[in-house]
């Protein structure tokens, strides 16, 4: 499991209007790789290129390639769902579904596709995925309660523990930590560090102590101004990129002088 | 030691301020002041509710501004005038109701529920009113009329009204076929219930010949009424689902209908299943179309595809407009106010049913 993902010459549209430009960027399996970025520079519309999600919105589009282990995922015959299942999503927001249990929302991928799955295997994948998401010991006596019960935190690994329970290679983290309180934050960083052993990571943040911490590699994006399209400004391993980057945009956004 | 103190003195926070009791003593004043004022131009019970209400609003008014100031003074004018309107609205409310029960529960007996006109003459009802003898013949009839013709119509329209929403809502994508079904629906809504019957009425003597009147044309007059009003409501309830869920979903791998059908609408029953019981209440107290597609039946008929039925509403109509026994129609009138409020409890009932569903199938939050 776990597959790398080689972004070449990537251009992103909201119908005419070109909101990232040029993308070239090439990450690895089994890591971590953090996208930073002053607001609206186009980081989290990358990432949803990185799993097709962008073309949920109506008129966006994308030009260039985006390559899974060597496939590309915009080829004309490519199903969006089958790269979907494979590339894995936790959002900004905690999103559990409301109308379903706990235990319901960990089996969503295999139970909303009708996948036929017995009841041990169902047990044995919800525990191995709430395991994994750091969550099995909290909610292990309530698993038939609903999912929005939970505390912010505890939702937003519930989502991880959804996403990884369809055993994807690679998982998508669109800040998923802005939302939550310290402990949790620092509950959803150490999963993060252990996702790593299996999956090829990446997450969009604001916060430049979590990409340090959590992250191999960090991507800096920015834009020239507003109207502008957003720009990789650098790319590398993240102690490099936060002790002595090589553009004068980087050690500015890292060290705070920004702007 | 210093709350001791505190508490003894009057806070200075509530300084300048009415004590609650004030309301009653005004209202008091007002209720006397309108009495006597009402007693010099004729008294009467409503001249002196007017002028105790009039009273009430003015003097509340008054002291407010000169004990408390002009803005509470505008706040307590508000509050009484909404009171009052709240009051004024729910006058006829009460007022049909009870005039409804008054007259409609006499007739209610299990003769009137569970038998139809059929062979009920004026003969019979003469011999109730010289007599005395009990006033036969009921509205089972209408009652099966009115919940198959609803039934039909409700069926017919659900899954069209569904779908259509689901289309604007999901697929639609702001292009002229989305327009134009905005549009017609729109036109729908504004469609006079007569119209729709005669629509019906032609289309089906246009297929079938002319005089077609069964169950199923009215069914179908009615949900032409009816399907506009789903469309809106499950509309307004799926634009309410969050995106998010829509995106969850789909990160998983999950299929665009698929998400609809297991994410999206279980998310949004709750509302749809009420706007829908709401648009059933709706039609199920039509007459003119069932008058001009189900013509009038006494006798009870089960099916909706031949022969003539009666609803609740037009048995009422007939029984008012054409009393069985023209000589004495105190029977027929009873007969009509017992189906009234029939009708107002089916109603009643079909919103109670609105509001369990509602509650069933909302999603849970609880811990």
């Amino acid at each position: 499991m776990s597959k790398r993902i080689d972004v070449k010459d990537l251009n992103v549209y909201y119908s005419k209007f070109l909101a990232v430009e040029d993308v070239n960027i090439n990450i690895e399996a089994r890591s971590v790789t953090a996208f930073i970025g002053p607001s609206g520079c186009g980081k989290s519309t990358f990432l949803r290129t990185l799993n097709r999600m962008h073309e949920v919105i109506p008129g966006a589009r994308v030009e260039g390639e985006v390559l899974l282990d060597g496939d590309n995922l915009y080829d004309a015959d490519v199903d969006p769902v089958t790269v979907r299942s494979q590339i894995g999503m936790v959002f900004q927001r905690p999103n559990p579904f409301p109308t379903m249990s706990i235990r319901d929302n960990v089996l969503a991928g295999v139970k909303l596709n009708n996948k036929r799955i017995s009841k041990s295997d169902a047990d044995s994948l919800l525990e191995k995925s709430l395991q994994g998401a750091n969550l099995w010991n909290e909610v292990k006596d309530r698993l038939a309660r609903p999912g929005s019960g939970l505390s912010g935190g505890q939702q937003q690994r519930l989502c991880i523990a959804r996403a990884i329970a369809v055993s994807p290679e690679v998982i998508l983290m669109d800040e998923p930590c802005s939302a939550l309180d310290p402990i949790s934050t620092l509950a959803i960083e150490d999963l993060i560090n252990e996702l790593k052993s299996e999956y090829t990571v990446v997450i969009v943040t604001h916060n430049m102590q979590q990409a340090a911490r959590v992250s191999d590699k960090t991507a800096f994006f920015n834009i020239a101004g507003t109207g502008k399209p957003g720009k990789l400004i650098e790319y590398g391993e993240t102690a490099t990129m936060f002790s002595k980057p090589a553009e004068k945009a980087t050690e500015d956004y890292v060290s705070g002088r920004f702007g | 030691m210093t709350n001791a103190t505190l508490s003894r003195r009057k806070s200075q926070l509530t300084k300048g301020k009415l004590p609650r009791y004030t309301v009653w003593v005004v209202l008091g004043a007002a209720v006397v002041l309108a009495a006597a004022v009402s007693a010099l131009v004729g008294f009467s019970i409503v001249s002196w509710t007017i002028f105790a209400a009039v009273f009430f609003v003015a003097g509340a008014t008054i002291v407010t501004a000169t004990v408390e100031g002009g803005r509470k003074a505008t706040d307590s004018l508000a509050t009484y005038l909404v009171y009052g309107c709240f009051l004024l609205a729910l006058l006829p409310l009460l007022s049909v109701i009870w005039t409804v029960l008054e007259r409609g529960l006499p007739g209610i007996s299990y003769d009137f529920l569970f038998t139809s006109m059929n062979g009920v003459t004026g003969a019979v009802d003469n011999d109730a009113a010289e007599n005395g003898t009990p006033v036969l013949g009921g509205a089972y009839h209408a009652v099966i009329g009115t919940l198959q013709i609803t039934l039909w119509a409700t069926l017919i329209s659900v899954p069209i009204g569904l779908l259509a929403a689901i289309y604007l809502i999901e697929y639609g994508t702001g292009g002229p076929l989305t327009r134009a079904i905005t549009f017609f629906v729109d036109v729908m809504t504004g469609i006079p219930s007569i119209v729709a019957g005669l629509f019906a009425a032609a289309l089906f003597g246009l297929l079938f010949g002319p005089g077609t009147r069964t169950g199923f044309v009215a069914a179908v007059a009615l949900s032409v009424l009816m399907i506009p009003v789903v469309v809106r409501s499950t509309e307004e309830m799926l634009k309410i689902v969050p995106n998010e869920l829509r995106e969850a979903s789909y990160a998983l791998g999950v299929r665009k209908w698929r998400t609809i059908t297991r994410v999206v609408i279980p998310t949004a029953i709750s509302g749809i299943a009420s706007g829908v019981t709401l648009a059933i209440a709706r039609v199920i107290g039509e007459t003119a179309p069932i008058l001009v597609t189900a013509g009038f039946a006494s006798a009870i008929n089960w099916n909706v595809f031949s022969g003539w039925m009666s609803t609740l509403p037009t048995f009422i109509y007939y029984q008012i407009l054409t009393p069985t026994s023209p000589t004495s129609i105190d029977a027929s009138t009873q007969r009509a106010w017992a189906a009234a409020l029939l009708l107002i409890l089916m109603v009643m009932l079909l919103n109670l049913v609105a509001r369990l569903v509602a509650r069933m199938f909302a999603p849970k939050t609880s811990r």
